[in-house]
């Protein structure tokens, strides 16, 4: 079969992604860099009987994702910086109430306001610590466009799966970056549908998890009457203030993600074995990170790239093992260095990690990569 | 309503697992409860046709004691959320209860968007003029000058209208009564629930409590009397000048208009939309 190949913007991949996943649903507030995904929703979903919902602002655009979940569809929203704020405590229902939907970050520079139209990567840690409360948090991140559609889908994938919101961080280098982008087929792909209880149940407990931590969900109408709360709650779905009960769910909210890391964390290898000098970073700073390694070889240098598809959970575990023997590791983020901490606490105290930062709404360029490289090579 | 089926009991949507339920001696909640339940059952609905949502307040814990689809959710944002699930599973009967802070404070935004959309969601609003839950301070509907735990020397805010408010902004029905009048709470939510498109019902309830006791109310039959007293029924209110209408409540029905609600509209978009995805 002819592959369909599309030059499109990385924003437009972002839907073409979650319409194969099976999305039929879509809540939103426009915001610069991530517009172009509520207007390709809004031209493709009613035309296969989905909804398209601009809403009164974030808020609600992601209550309304949540609720469109609840009633069975696959939802998602797409926003950028100080929406994501906006929407930080509803993710929090999404996370309590164990409601799959996917929220798409193409982010931009801060605080507030910032640089409308400039990149920045500096909401990654945002994502996993945006809400108020323990918890863990499943965040990925694209570096191309075609990531933004193979990444969507297994976004949805994962919300389904583990009935839980996935933040999908991509920033706006990659945003509005056009590419050659192979549109899949349903075939092509797996597409993972949320867990449904068994028939003739006598009883169905909404927060009773089976062995994977994850409960089976009901969609109101079917055979079961269901509950969601917002609330701590017990396997019933009534609110309790239990000790016991409190801790069970808080730590099967956490354990049903850190626990099943190694089905959730995606990476990508360039040379990461046996290179000296390792980079790792995630999203549009990949891009720059790989023509630095290709540069630095050149000069005679051995570079490899660890790529994060997967950025939260963090890969700590792997991590550790694979800058062992490393003469240093660079950590290039557009922001003022978030994941290099992550990084530090996972590497070998003798190893140097070195970042390279850009927090002026300016892409990172190779250069200043291998600037950095050579610096950690002196040291 | 031709065919009523009497298999629904309202007792069946009541978890009495969870009775006596938490609201104080003297509070409106448990009437207008057994009021939509009573609703629900003149309406032939049974539990797993409904969706409750529910936001934070005394009003947010109705759904502790209901056997239904009940979605619990954050202080505000019930509207939203209800409007999801009723555009994703249209057959549902969705009614949201919120209280004066869910629906008009903190989640105003979303009341009036919610009534310009004309959204297919039953809002089922008990206004109790100040938030009880936390222990009484004032709200958007609390009256002006009224005492609260954060308004001592009265409150400086006049208090916002909720019915005139959601009818201005698009809202198909609209309709307001008390405590006092309790047969008209089961009424106006059965004209809610068959009604298409957005359909608010505001009942002003009694909290002898917190907004009683900061106002020479704290008995629980002396506020449902002045509730009786501050009532004013809509048809009478042309007769009255502004000064007699101040801090009254005017009931009865606002807007009962057929028309256009958000998903007949929407349906006409999505076939527009499949039209023109065959011509390309």
């Amino acid at each position: 079969m002819k592959k369909k190949v599309r030059f499109m913007l990385g924003n437009e991949a972002i839907v073409e992604g979650a319409l194969l996943a099976g999305a039929t649903f879509f809540a939103g507030y426009p915001i610069t860099p991530s517009s172009e995904v509520a207007e390709r929703a809004s031209r493709k979903l009613p035309q296969i009987g989905g909804c398209y919902l601009q809403m009164e602002d974030e808020i609600a655009s992601i209550a309304a994702i949540i609720g469109a979940s609840i009633g069975g569809a696959k939802a998602f929203t797409a926003t950028s910086g100080p929406g994501f704020s906006l929407m930080q405590e509803n993710i929090g229902l999404a996370i309590m109430a164990e409601v799959p939907c996917v929220i798409v970050n193409v982010q931009r520079s801060g605080p507030s306001t910032g640089l409308a139209t400039r990149p920045a990567q500096a909401d990654i840690m945002q994502a996993r610590w945006g809400r108020h409360g323990d918890h863990s948090v499943i965040a990925l991140s694209p570096a191309t466009v075609q990531e933004c559609f193979d990444l969507m889908v297994q976004a949805f994938n994962m919300a389904e799966k583990y009935r839980c919101p996935v933040l999908f961080m991509a920033d706006e280098t990659v945003g509005h970056l056009r590419e050659n982008c192979v549109l899949r087929s349903r075939d092509e792909v797996e597409i993972v549908n949320r867990k449904r209880p068994p028939e003739g149940l006598e009883e169905y407990f909404p927060y009773k998890a089976d062995d994977d931590l994850v409960p089976p969900m009901v969609t109101p109408g079917s055979d079961y009457l269901t509950r969601f709360h917002s609330s701590t709650h017990n396997e019933k779905g009534l609110p309790t203030s239990s000790p016991q009960e409190a801790r069970k769910l808080i730590k099967r909210l956490y354990d049903k993600i850190e626990k099943n890391k190694d089905d959730i964390i995606m990476y990508r290898e360039f040379d990461v074995t046996k290179c000296e000098y390792l980079v790792i970073c995630f999203g549009g700073a990949v891009r720059a990170a790989r023509q630095a390694a290709i540069e630095a070889r050149e000069e005679g240098l051995s570079v490899g790239v660890l790529q994060l598809q997967t950025v939260w959970p963090f890969p700590a575990e792997y991590i550790s093992e694979v800058s062992k023997g490393k003469r240093g590791i660079i950590v290039p983020e557009m922001n003022m260095g978030q994941i290099i901490g992550e990084v530090r606490k996972a590497v070998p105290d003798k190893i140097p990690v070195l970042g390279a930062n850009r927090y002026d709404g300016e892409p990172l360029t190779p250069k200043e990569i291998i600037q950095v490289l050579g610096e950690v090579v002196s040291l | 309503m031709s065919k009523r089926s009497r298999e629904v009991s309202w007792k069946a949507f009541l978890r009495e697992e969870n009775l006596p339920h938490q609201w104080c001696p003297g509070c409106g909640y448990g009437v207008i409860l057994k009021s939509m339940l009573y609703a629900f059952e003149k309406g032939g609905i049974a539990p797993k046709d409904v969706v409750v949502v529910t936001g934070i307040g005394c009003w947010g814990k109705a759904d502790d004691y209901l056997y239904a689809n009940t979605v619990h959710v954050t202080h505000g944002r019930a509207l939203p959320v209800a409007t999801g699930i009723k555009v994703a599973n249209p057959s549902m009967k969705v009614i949201a209860l919120m209280g004066d802070g869910d629906s008009a404070t903190i989640g105003g935004n979303h009341l009036i968007h919610s009534s310009r959309r004309n959204i297919d969601v039953v809002a089922l609003v008990a206004n109790n003029l100040n938030y009880g839950m936390t222990g009484g301070q004032y709200s958007c509907t609390t009256p002006l000058y009224s005492r609260t735990s954060t308004s001592w020397y009265g409150d400086p805010e006049p208090a916002l209208d909720i019915c005139r408010l959601s009818e201005t902004a698009g809202a198909s029905f609209v309709a307001r009564t008390t405590v006092y009048h309790a047969a008209m709470i089961e009424k106006y939510i059965g004209m809610a629930l068959s009604h298409e498109g957005f359909s608010l019902v505001e009942v002003i309830s009694p909290c002898p409590t917190y907004f009683g006791r900061y106002n020479k109310l704290s008995k629980a039959p002396q506020m449902l009397k002045w509730l009786k007293e501050q009532s004013i029924p809509i048809e009478r209110v042309k007769d009255l000048s502004e000064e007699n209408l101040k801090e009254k409540f005017v009931t009865g029905v606002f807007a009962d208009k057929k028309g256009h609600s958000f998903l007949s509209r929407y349906r006409e978009i999505q076939s527009r939309a499949r039209n023109e995805l065959e011509s390309e």
